[in-house]
């Protein structure tokens, strides 16, 4: 789709290599990418001017980490802003009160008011053992009573049966006060759609909420929305106390930089995020997975984690120090780099941590055929004998040949293997030239089957 | 199952003749209150957008400053990157051209870009070309499917033709119950299953429809986001089962997008394009939305007409896209 914010910070950092710390001017550029990157994912601009402003702020004076270049410390910068921006930790419903805790409902047409009606009372009544009881006062829509009323079926929960000549009102006053006399934890009131400039409606909401008092008022919302999504929470939070915020339709590809609008504008939490059709399927919000998810980046930051996780650093020295005192680099190393890579969560998880350059490259292959191949390398590998492995310029046609029985493949395999690890040895000899960090930094790049 | 064969024959006729005898009158004065009415719809569209405009526009000059600005506009308007470029570069030519010195100036020649970006999905549906007409209807959940259908009925019927809908989304909750109640409010025949598979429902429909004549088939179908596979292919069977009720159909595949939706507007066009071939487009509560600008992203990477825009919660309120019009709600 469109650039992604990575690549486009690869570009503009290609100037940068080399410096030490970020300063405003070396920025400035990749600060005008990242505020279109965040345009581009919807974020409304309002939210984008104050959230630039933060990270540049952040940003300058930042000295570049050993092993990353400055593009990737921005980044890191960028990432850590959006999320501690998108929330702290998640914050559950409050429910607190002298039952039945009502909540109300609140958002646009089709923003997902009912289904997450469902999918709350279901979530309360299995996770935390309540007695919910639901309500519709969505005169307006057609059916929409009788959506609410399947709907409670399938979760599991009471249903107050209203009619659509009835006014919301009355029906809320009916619903608590039926609430109270069975003893009803928690009481969840939908309502009809509305747009933010419909007067009337937002009047309507406003009494409604009046009436009940509601412990939580949330504001469902479409997480592919786009820039105007800053109007219509900016329209709600003025007219309703919200409490809360609910993103649905998270399980699509829009990037959803709705959710950084909305929270820019209400300072109200993500409570919870709708994914899929299921009832079941409404998650506490995660804010670092959607700060990557509106860069578009792909995890990088914890793929570097990852790295630095997975790869003993005291074992990297040692390799370097193998490489430089001459002795080279050989297939029992090569092993290890794929056994290291293992630890990393295997190839399809780095790809979705992988810069979309790297992804590009290595999508070629297909995606199970993969793992396969790495398998297989290894079982290559691991037919060999420990001399084979440390000096594979022994192996001629005849080991070929036992090694390829042995690990149960064709010979051509085995030397597509030592073509392979031919080629990361040369990389390795370049790499052996730089320091610690260098290497560190180019083996994300040549990973083998990679390319 | 066939039940609604039985009292039917008449009521074909009777709206129809009705609707035809007054269809000339209205639809004079129709003409002019449509376009008060998308100007009202447009409103805060234009509140916002050309409010913004005049600001920047009343520094008077192209230099780099305004198109920077404008950047910044376009982009808030959910035009898009690429779109945005595409205009900005439209308005440099312009303005090397001619002298583009007054504000209004400026503002023409935007407009002249939008217009001509826009000009080529101003396509109208044309229902004339078979009989049964079958209309197959798209979109991600929520965005205004169902209630689309009930207005598509209303604006075919004004037109002296007998429509019919099918049922088709199986799976949501009242979703039958909903485009029954719309059918009953417009008075017509809704086909609908008490569960099972939206393709069955909808090849009973078009049968259905070609046995007693009708015109138009609106087939509605279940609100599906396009990274659900499974359910992108269900839809992609729907289509190939309607294949088979009618060879040559379905004649028109429409993809109902919500204009509050951001730029991902254009992956769900190019994924339901994919898998059904789309080949019209209907934009819904334009009314509430500040922005229609999308439609211009839509017009640059993955141009399809679009066939009807909403504008209001009326039954009337939607109406077919015209070009000139929008722009000229969105600048004035």
């Amino acid at each position: 789709m469109l650039d992604n914010l990575t690549q486009r910070l690869a570009r503009v950092m290609k100037t940068l290599r080399g410096e030490a710390r970020l300063t405003e001017d070396n920025i400035a550029d990749a600060l005008r990418e990242v505020r279109l990157a965040l345009l581009e994912a919807d974020v409304a601009l309002p939210a984008v001017k104050e959230f630039i402003a933060a990270v540049k702020q952040r940003a300058v004076g930042e000295e570049v980490i050993g092993s990353l270049t400055p593009g990737q410390s921005l980044i890191g910068v960028v990432h850590r802003e959006l999320t501690k921006i998108m929330g702290e930790a998640h914050s559950g419903l409050n429910l607190a009160t002298q039952p039945p805790a009502v909540i109300l409902m609140a958002g646009l047409q089709g923003a997902g008011k009912t289904t997450t009606v469902g999918k709350l009372a279901k979530l309360l009544r299995e996770t935390q053992k309540k007695k919910v009881l639901v309500v519709s006062c969505d005169v307006y829509r057609p059916a929409a009573i009788a959506q609410l009323k399947t709907v409670a079926a399938q979760a599991g929960a009471d249903f107050f049966p209203s009619i659509a000549d009835d006014k919301p009102a009355d029906i809320a006053a009916g619903a608590v006060d039926w609430a109270r006399r069975h003893y009803y934890d928690v009481l969840l009131v939908d309502t009809a759609g509305r747009l933010a400039i419909d007067g009337a409606m937002m009047r309507e909401i406003a009494e409604l909420h009046a009436a009940l008092k509601p412990i939580e008022t949330l504001f469902v919302v479409d997480a592919m929305l786009g820039q105007d999504a800053v109007n219509t929470a900016k329209a709600f939070s003025e007219t309703l106390p919200l409490t809360g915020i609910i993103l649905t339709k998270l399980d699509g590809d829009a990037r959803g930089g709705a959710a950084l609008s909305v929270r820019h504008v209400t300072g109200r939490p993500i409570k919870y995020a709708g994914v899929g059709e299921k009832l079941s399927g409404l998650e506490p919000f995660h804010p670092e997975r959607m700060a990557s998810r509106i860069l578009g980046m792909g995890d990088v930051l914890s793929l570097i984690e990852d790295a630095k996780k997975g790869i003993d650093e005291q074992k990297a020295v040692e390799f370097a120090k193998k490489l430089k005192s001459g002795k080279g680099f050989d297939l029992n190393d090569f092993k290890e780099q794929i056994g290291q890579m293992r630890k990393m969560g295997g190839l399809s998880s780095l790809m979705d941590k992988l810069p979309a350059q790297f992804a590009q490259a290595a999508g070629q292959m297909q995606a199970g055929a993969e793992e396969k191949a790495v398998g297989r390398l290894e079982g290559i590998i691991n037919s060999m004998t420990p001399a084979e492995r440390t000096k594979p310029e022994l192996i001629k046609a005849s080991r070929k040949r036992r090694i390829a029985t042995g690990a149960g493949v064709q010979v051509q395999e085995v030397n597509r293997l030592l073509n392979q690890f031919e080629q990361t040895q040369k990389m390795m000899k370049q790499f052996a030239k730089g320091g610690i960090a260098k290497m560190m930094r180019g083996m994300k790049g040549m990973l083998p089957g990679m390319r | 199952m066939f039940g609604f064969l039985k009292k039917s024959p008449a009521e074909p006729d009777s709206p129809l003749n009705v609707a035809a005898a007054e269809a000339p009158a209205p639809a004079q004065a129709q003409t002019l209150s449509w376009r008060d009415r998308l100007k009202a719809g447009l409103a805060r569209t234009r509140a916002n957008f050309g409010g913004k405009l005049k600001t920047v526009f009343s520094r008077g000059k192209v230099d780099d400053e305004l198109l920077e600005d404008l950047e910044t506009l376009l982009l808030t308007s959910d035009v898009g990157m690429e779109a945005t470029r595409h205009l900005l570069h439209e308005l440099g030519t312009r303005a090397k051209h001619g002298r583009l010195e007054t504000p209004e100036a400026i503002q023409q020649a935007l407009a002249d870009a939008l217009y001509e970006l826009l000009q080529p999905l101003e396509k109208a549906l044309d229902v004339h070309t078979h009989r049964p007409f079958i209309i197959m209807i798209a979109g991600v959940n929520g965005a205004g499917k169902t209630t689309s259908i009930g207005k598509l009925a209303k604006y075919f019927q004004a037109q002296g033709k007998s429509v019919l809908l099918a049922a088709g989304d199986t799976f949501r909750a009242a979703a039958r119950e909903q485009l029954q109640i719309w059918g009953e409010r417009n008075g017509v025949t809704v086909i609908a299953q008490e569960s099972g598979d939206p393709a069955a429902v909808i090849f009973d429909a078009v049968a259905a429809a070609k046995a007693r004549g009708i015109d138009i088939v609106l087939a509605d179908t279940a609100g599906r986001l396009p990274t659900q596979l499974n359910l992108m292919e269900e839809i992609a069977k729907v289509r190939r089962v309607i294949q088979k009720a009618d060879p040559s159909g379905p004649h028109e595949t429409l993809l109902v997008l919500d204009a509050n939706i951001g730029q991902n507007a254009l992956q769900q066009v190019k994924a339901f394009d994919r898998a059904i071939e789309v080949s019209g487009l209907v934009l819904t509560k334009l009314d509430g939305t500040a922005k229609g600008g999308i439609v211009a992203a839509i017009a640059r990477q993955c141009p399809k007409p679009i066939r009807f825009i909403g504008v209001g919660e009326g039954i009337d309120d939607l109406r077919p896209f015209d070009a000139r019009d929008f722009v000229g709600a969105l600048f004035e």
